[in-house]
């Protein structure tokens, strides 16, 4: 959020008139299929303010008109009605039609009542529709294009504030929606209207019955900004707050060994006081407004009533107009003392739509190249590939090797000796900045990503399981594989006796909401996945490490049997695991400083006969040497 | 904080009867500001008494004043507006009263919420945390307590209003006219039944709602942290269908909440024209002719009349929303009370806190100093009923010894640790310390002088000075670097541009692990405990700081008795003893040399582990 504010303050005027552009677009793309709901809302909106309107009118129409042969002597209260009423009334049969037919005048009370309410339900649920419809636009579109942002973006963003723009802003800009923006057009409407009728009937009265709103309206503006940084200020206090007791709770056991509770007290009691310091100081602010609101809105119906007094018994309006007046001028009070807070609630969803916008406007991953869907068979050549992430240091230097179909390669190599970006560049997640990567002969920049990825399997060191069945979790990349399929490819990632060991067998929800997985049985799961692929080349990302030696072994030893001459890249520390291949890579520094079979290499000096050495050394030595 | 916002605020939010033993539980805390309380009553009481009078002016106007003539009746206007504003200003001081004490009760209660809370979670036995979620404690700290809080400050004094305003409108309709009051408020009871009714279904319509919402956070969370392996399986589509689906049931959902809502004020106020439409028709007649109701009735009397009758509707909603919203905040007040109420499984007799005091004030003058002596005399210990992870567990170990403690995961090693620090009691046997049993003296006595150092290392949020001083919270500037000096901290805290006033993030999230660890060690060396408690301190440490960190161990252990639970060979090597737990026994016990020699577990986990050492350190 802050850094948000930061960069709108520093951007120049060309960049504001381009991110309001921008806002503007996305306002136009998120409203489709709206229109229709708003435009109802708004009739709604109209019949509901008339009928409102209109039921006053009917009481005093039934006390002026109807019942005014019935006042006392010096009861002054008379209406003026309009000439079609009139007629109207005259087609009944006079007011003695209505006197003797009194019910009429309840029976269209209650007929009045029900349009109004017919009408404000109408509103609500139409825009309710509305915004939801709108919010449901702006979900889908943010889902849709953080799925298809570059890798590169992913690896970079803090994942809680984006999930914070794709909730609790989206609400923000949903609930000035459905709440505020139709809520101000209705108070102006009924300004508007209502403005209208007082005006008609008596000019200097209508003036005084809305002399104090523009004020009302202004100063609820004025507060709404002022009390802006007092919330701050509260919900800062909060975060404090919040943040001691999760602190001491997470850190409990330090609290603890260190018997330390006394001063976790003191330092919780300091934020506790702090907090409610501000909070009262919000609260109080608030009870003013409300306070001095609530007056003003009162003096503004006694100046109404006052004055609509004096001319009654000057004989300028009747009774019945004067509680008009009292009646339209309490209605109006309190939507004006709320358009402050929607204007201030405004800026808000601006502030939110601005932070959507961020996640928008960062491009989508494209197509390099053709965008081929060519057959994979399996034959990948580096030639000369060079990478570096954007303004960094090089990762890769110059990595030429072949692999055939159907052969495998190990790849052995430090932290942050280009082992994973090798791999990832296979896969299209990123971009070679020199030399060419063909597979089957095709430069995988003009292969389609999608075909490309499909036919690559990889399965990454700390692998990402779906919060959802162990078996839809195998069945994600093929949904309509057959259960013996799945059976399948769990028993060659040594799985299978695992899951069936669970209460719930295949049907044990992982992740967040389910049972926690080891970082072995994670692995393993994922490996199963990536065999329902059937791709013709596979990578395993040192997708083993967790998983103990014999596992290893024999997730292996299945492989080799399952593998139906599909290209295998294998990432791993361990000898034994890299000794079997085809050919060994290793990495040193983003180059390729050896590569060859097993025998090849333990032969000769270097990093791998090292290696092979002390994890070869037999038992007896181990004790010297250390 | 709007992830524990969701799920475990839903968890049983299911529409239960109203349990007023809990609530009067909670009234208990608003009654420790009686004054406020009862201030804010009689607040609520006079802005109805206002509410009232103003319809009662209107009246006035037009009897007293409009009836009585121009020549009469214009005098008697400035008088009028004087009283007007008199009531005005009466209202604006009640509102204003009512609202500050509202809000400073609200506060007010939420404060000794929270602080008791706290206090009861200082005191609570691991077993509490065991047993209940981190995200838990905190939606009952963050969220319930305000949530109650402003619920008895505001909602339940509303009440008050809502009593006065029936109350006055009832008592000012009867006294009008009684036989049409009471014909009026007939329809009255039929109002407040469909009000709760719709106000119950609004309530468990917008809890599908929530429960949807935490659904596409879901969402959304799953898409970003697993995009990259959504791109490498080529599910980008398919999640974007599924996605669409939760959405769409999504919008559903809250179109038929909206709906319902939308519904539920126009029905009540349909209904409540039912009302209005009676006391208009009768109350016309009676004006028009003599009926059964009276005699005669003013025109006047009938005008209030009807706005004394929708007076009643407002109220009456208001009730139904109170009693609906107490109804749903029924499982927030359970658990706030039921962490008020919690038991700890480790407490401190009578006798002992009269003698060493409590956790919030010991008396350190009446402690015994500790000397390290450690002994197990037949102890068991199971976590839960029946599932027994140690059993008849013997170990003597002298003051001063260096006890390393090997096995694999669930062996029981951290159990007899906790047991060590008195996290846990034993479930049959003693501990005894200095060879007196532990429970004969406070637990604070004991982990006062306890040195323990955690896997993953916690910090506090604050610089680091502030984390190294946790140890000894008196400790000077000096004794703080003196102290990260010893275990090598103080190389790489100086190399900082800030040095010792660096801030390491909440959970010290901006420092490596192997700092913080370091920093960790620097905060046991100021401590300067007796008994010192390593539980797995170095297994994720890189070879270039563990060197380091080898050599602050050996100053930490210096004279203490310590037990170290570790994987690093390393650390396992220089101990005196080294017992090899399985199955919550003791298999193996002895010298590395001696284990070696044995060549049995112990034997193969090291040679194993020797080699997957020497290879990092060669590929790094």
């Amino acid at each position: 959020m802050e850094t948000t504010i930061k960069t709108v303050n520093k951007s120049t005027k060309a960049e504001k008139k381009l991110i309001r552009k921008q806002k503007w677009k996305l306002v136009r793309e998120f409203s489709r299929g709206t229109k229709l709901h708003f435009l109802l809302g708004i009739v709604g909106i109209i019949a509901a303010i008339i009928s409102q309107y209109l039921i006053p009118l009917i009481t005093s129409f039934t006390i002026d008109y109807v019942l005014k042969d019935f006042a006392d002597v010096n009861y002054s209260g008379s209406i003026v009605l309009a000439p079609w009423i009139e007629n109207l009334i005259s087609l009944l049969g006079g007011k003695e039609f209505l006197i003797r037919h009194f019910y009429i005048m309840a029976l269209a009370l209650i007929l009045m009542n029900a349009l109004n309410a017919f009408a404000v339900y109408i509103r609500r649920s139409r825009v309710a529709m509305g915004s939801e419809t709108l919010a449901y636009n702006m979900r889908t579109r943010l889902y849709a294009h953080l799925a298809n942002l570059p890798y590169d973006y992913h690896k970079h963003i803090s994942t809680g504030d984006i999930i914070q723009r794709c909730t609790s802003d989206v609400d923000t800009i949903r609930r000035f929606v459905q709440n505020q923006l139709l809520e101000m057009s209705r108070t102006i409407m009924m300004i508007i209207i209502a403005s209208y009728i007082m005006f008609s009937m008596n000019t200097t009265l209508a003036l005084a019955s809305i002399v104090m709103m523009p004020f009302l309206a202004l100063a609820s503006f004025l507060y709404c900004r002022g009390v802006k940084k007092h919330f701050a200020l509260s919900d800062e206090a909060e975060g404090a707050l919040s943040a001691v007791i999760q602190e001491n709770v997470t850190g409990v056991r330090v609290v603890r060994a260190f018997g330390q509770q006394r001063s976790e007290l003191d330092t919780f009691n300091e934020k506790n006081d702090d907090y409610i310091k501000k909070s009262i100081k919000l609260s109080d602010i608030m009870a003013l407004f409300w306070g001095f609101s609530d007056m003003f809105g009162y003096i503004q119906i006694a100046i109404s009533l006052c004055v609509g007094v004096y001319f009654v018994l000057n004989g300028r309006i009747s009774v019945g107009e004067m509680l008009v007046f009292s009646s339209y001028t309490s209605m109006l009070v309190w939507p004006v003392r709320q358009l402050g807070r929607i204007l201030a609630d405004l800026e808000k969803a601006g502030v939110s739509l601005g932070r959507l916008n961020e996640i928008l406007v960062e491009p989508v991953e494209k197509e390099p190249g053709k965008a081929l869907k060519p057959e994979i068979l399996g034959s990948v050549e580096f030639r000369g590939v060079g990478f570096g992430y954007e303004d960094g240091q090089d990762v890769l230097k110059d990595i030429s090797f072949t692999a055939n179909s159907g052969e495998t390669v190990a790849i052995l190599g430090s932290t942050g000796s280009g082992k994973s970006s090798l791999v990832q560049l296979l896969q299209g997640l990123y971009t070679p900045r020199e030399g060419e990567i063909l597979i089957d002969g095709v430069n995988i920049n003009d292969i389609e990503r999608h075909h490309l990825r499909r036919n690559i399997g990889i399965v990454l060191q700390e692998p990402f399981l779906y919060s959802r069945s162990i078996m839809e979790n195998i069945r994600i990349a093929k949904p309509d594989a057959s259960e013996d399929e799945v059976y399948d490819a769990a028993a060659v990632a040594s799985i299978h006796e695992v899951v069936k060991g669970f209460e719930k067998g295949y049907d044990t929800v992982v992740g967040e909401k389910g049972v926690t997985l080891s970082g072995g049985q994670k692995q393993r799961v994922a490996i199963a996945r990536m065999l329902m692929q059937k791709a013709p080349i596979i990578i395993l990302d040192d997708s083993m490490s967790a998983v103990d030696t014999e596992t290893d072994a024999a997730i292996r030893d299945a492989l080799s049997a399952r593998r139906d001459g599909c290209t295998t890249f294998i990432i791993s520390h361990r000898i034994t695991t890299l000794c079997r291949a085809d050919k060994i890579i290793v990495l040193e520094g983003g180059r390729l400083i050896q590569m060859g079979t097993h025998d090849e290499l333990i032969n000769k000096d270097g990093l791998y006969k090292r290696i092979a050495d002390i994890q070869t050394r037999n038992e007896d030595d181990t004790e010297e040497v250390s | 904080m709007e992830e524990f916002d969701s799920d475990i605020l839903l968890e049983e939010e299911k529409s239960k009867k109203i349990d007023w033993k809990l609530w009067k539980t909670l009234f208990k805390y608003a009654w420790r500001h009686k004054f406020m309380f009862v201030l804010i009553c009689v607040f609520n009481v006079f802005v109805a008494l206002g509410d009232i009078i103003y319809p009662q002016l209107t009246r006035y106007a037009i009897d007293n004043i409009i009836a009585n003539g121009a020549a009469e009746g214009t005098g008697k206007i400035i008088p009028f507006a004087f009283m007007y504003f008199a009531v005005i200003v009466f209202q604006f001081l009640c509102v204003i009263g009512f609202i500050l004490f509202c809000g400073r009760l609200e506060f007010r209660m939420s404060y000794d919420l929270r602080q008791d809370s706290f206090k009861k979670l200082q005191q609570l036995s691991f077993s509490y945390y065991d047993k209940t979620a981190a995200g838990h404690i905190m939606a009952n700290m963050v969220s319930d307590i305000p949530r109650l809080s402003e619920m008895v400050a505001w909602s339940a004094t509303g009440i008050f209003w809502i009593v006065g305003m029936i109350v006055f409108s009832v008592v000012m309709l009867i006294a009008m006219n009684w036989k049409l009051g009471l014909i009026v408020l007939m329809i009255m009871p039929v109002l407040t039944a469909v009000s709760v009714y719709f106000q119950r279904r609004i309530l468990a319509q917008q809890r599908i709602v929530r429960k949807q919402n935490s659904k596409i956070t879901g969402a959304f969370n799953e898409g970003i942290m697993g995009a990259v392996t959504t791109k490498t399986l080529v599910r980008e589509e398919r999640n974007f269908e599924e996605f669409k689906h939760e959405a769409t049931t999504m919008k559903r959902a809250s179109i038929k909440s909206a709906a319902l809502s939308a519904m539920f004020t126009p029905i009540v106020m349909t209904l409540g024209s039912l009302a209005t439409a009676i006391a208009l028709y009768a109350g016309g007649r009676t004006v028009i002719a003599p009926t059964i109701l009276g005699t005669t009735m003013t025109i006047g009397v009938l005008s209030s009349f009807l706005s004394y009758t929708t007076s009643l509707f407002d109220p009456l909603m208001d009730l139904a929303g109170i009693l609906a919203e107490m109804q749903s905040a029924q499982a927030c007040a359970e658990r706030v009370i039921s962490l008020l109420n919690a038991k700890s499984d480790i407490v401190d007799t009578h006798d002992v806190i009269e003698k060493y005091g409590d956790c919030f004030a010991p008396k350190r003058e009446n402690w015994e100093e500790l000397l390290g002596d450690v002994d197990f005399c037949d102890v068991s210990f199971a976590y839960k009923e029946g599932e027994k992870v140690l059993k008849d567990f013997n170990l003597s170990v002298k003051r001063g010894e260096k006890i390393a403690l090997v096995g694999e995961t669930g062996a029981g090693k951290s159990t007899i640790v906790n047991l060590v620090c008195r996290f846990y009691e034993p479930t049959a046997g003693r501990i005894l310390i200095d060879g007196t049993d532990y429970r004969e003296r406070s637990q604070l006595w004991l982990q006062d002088r306890l040195g323990y150092v955690l896997q993953s290392p916690h910090l506090f949020s604050g610089s680091i000075r502030d984390n190294i001083r946790y140890g000894r919270k008196d400790a000077t500037d000096d004794e703080v670097v003196a102290a990260a000096k010893l275990v090598h901290a103080d190389e790489f805290i100086s190399g900082l541009e800030k040095g010792y006033d660096t801030e390491v993030g909440e959970g010290g999230a901006r420092l490596s692990t192997g700092q913080k660890q370091l920093i960790s060690f620097a905060r046991v060396i100021l401590a300067d405990p007796r008994i010192f408690v390593l539980d797995e301190a170095t297994s994720s440490i890189d070879t270039e700081t563990e060197a380091l960190i080898q050599s602050a161990i050996g100053e930490v252990l210096k004279n203490r008795t310590s037990f170290i639970v570790a994987h690093r060979l390393s650390t396992i090597r220089s101990a005196d003893r080294i017992l090899v737990i399985r199955g919550g026994r003791i298999t193996e016990m002895g010298t590395h040399r001696e284990l070696m020699k044995l060549g049995g577990y112990y034997h193969d986990l090291y040679t194993t582990q020797f080699a997957n050492n020497s290879t990092e350190k060669l590929l790094a």
